[in-house]
């Protein structure tokens, strides 16, 4: 018995362990795995929603993301050049999640800028401004500054920040992910297809966005 | 040193039964796996956090999205956590066959035990200099590695002493 004692507390302990990740993982799992689509709930009434490129591409990025996600930090980049490359229709949702301390204002700084036609610019800047602002202790500060940089009537700017449009607009947006599923950034749809979260990112991101463009143009 | 090489040579005549072990080294192996035990559910929780594509928190910080959302936290698809789960679940495994007195199973201890020190401080070098950004999850696994790597070194000392 005592030979085969070291055999049984290891299989043991790879049993538990097996079988503790496997109950974590399908605890954590459905939201994410679950086959959301993003059009199973229409836009609010009065819901701005920011796209790029062309209103009849054959294939639409929708992505909610948070401003002081790294991850979609990164990602930011690769979906611009995408866009570019392959002439799609973008989609920016904000979904900033609480973990985030300053995700939540950067999203009103983003809308705010957009209330005066430069949401993508303010977008761009704060994504590759983030490992500046999201570690300041007063990141509003630079955000007017961002502001400022964007040729933005900055007392609009400021007062459009505080308002309630702004916020409403971060609140729909951030309802409608909830109401799909969306639990985590960044989280991307391809022609309202959630894209599987270990493929969200600038490697396998590409080959995503070619294999939907064979699917929507078969023939090319 | 000399018990612990008596140990050894036993091994060599015995190949893969069990030796006799004393007191000591008993303590050392399952102090051993208790710490991989730590570090094996750590590497579990991280790797179910990467597969099911949630961001990791540490009490509010981005560092650790930052560092586990990076291009050095997985290998293909494969995550690096991963890796370091089956790593230590092997460190159980040789601890507590060593426990048991299989002495083959004690080297295999002690590389891979080497091998994880050596990936640890690469890790730590790549978040210090590559990233700019240290995750908690990882500086607690380099703690609970370099404590093991402690615990590999001060060995022939504890055989010494108490044999």
């Amino acid at each position: 018995m005592k030979r085969a004692l070291p055999f049984i507390v290891v299989l043991t302990v790879a049993a538990i362990t097996v079988g503790s990740g496997l109950f974590l993982y399908q605890k954590k799992r459905p939201a994410n795995a679950a086959p959301i689509t993003a059009k199973t709930e229409p836009d609010a009434p009065g819901q701005i929603v920011h796209t790029l490129g062309p209103e009849n591409a054959p294939v639409t990025l929708e992505e909610f993301g948070d401003f002081q996600c790294p991850p979609c930090g990164h990602l930011s980049e690769p979906i611009n050049q995408l866009q570019k490359q392959y002439s799609l229709r973008v989609i920016y949702r904000n979904f900033p999640l609480a973990i985030h301390a300053h995700a939540k204002e950067a999203a009103y700084a983003a809308e705010a800028a957009g209330k005066q036609g430069k949401f993508w610019q303010m977008h761009d800047l704060l994504f590759r401004e983030q490992a500046v602002w999201s570690k300041s202790p007063d990141p509003r500060a630079l955000f007017n500054a961002y502001a400022g940089m964007l040729l933005l009537d900055l007392d609009r700017f400021k007062k459009d920040m505080d308002g309630p449009e702004v916020q409403q607009q971060v609140d729909l947006d951030q309802r409608r992910g909830t109401g799909i599923g969306v639990k985590t950034t960044p989280t991307v749809f391809l022609n309202n297809e959630a894209i599987p979260p270990t493929q969200v990112n600038p490697n396998d991101l590409p080959a995503m966005v070619e294999a939907a463009m064979k699917k929507a143009k078969p023939s090319s | 040193m000399k018990s612990a090489r008596s140990g050894d040579a036993r091994s060599t005549t015995m190949k893969a039964s069990p030796a006799r072990t004393s007191r000591w080294q008993t303590i050392f192996y399952s102090a051993a796996a208790l710490i991989s035990l730590v570090g094996l559910a750590e590497a579990t929780y991280l790797t179910v956090v990467y597969l099911s594509g949630e961001t990791a928190v540490c009490g509010g910080s981005a560092d650790c999205a930052m560092v586990l959302g990076s291009s050095y936290a997985h290998i293909g698809p494969v995550p690096l956590s991963g890796l370091g789960a089956l790593a230590y679940f092997s460190v159980f495994a040789f601890a507590t066959f060593s426990a048991f007195g299989y002495a083959y199973a004690r080297k295999f201890f002690s590389w891979t035990i080497l091998a994880m020190f050596l990936m640890t401080l690469y890790l730590l070098f790549l978040q210090a200099f590559r990233l700019h950004a240290f995750c908690r999850y990882c500086l607690f696994s380099a703690a609970l590695v370099f404590l093991l790597t402690g615990l590999v070194v001060a060995r022939p000392a504890v055989g010494t002493q108490n044999n």
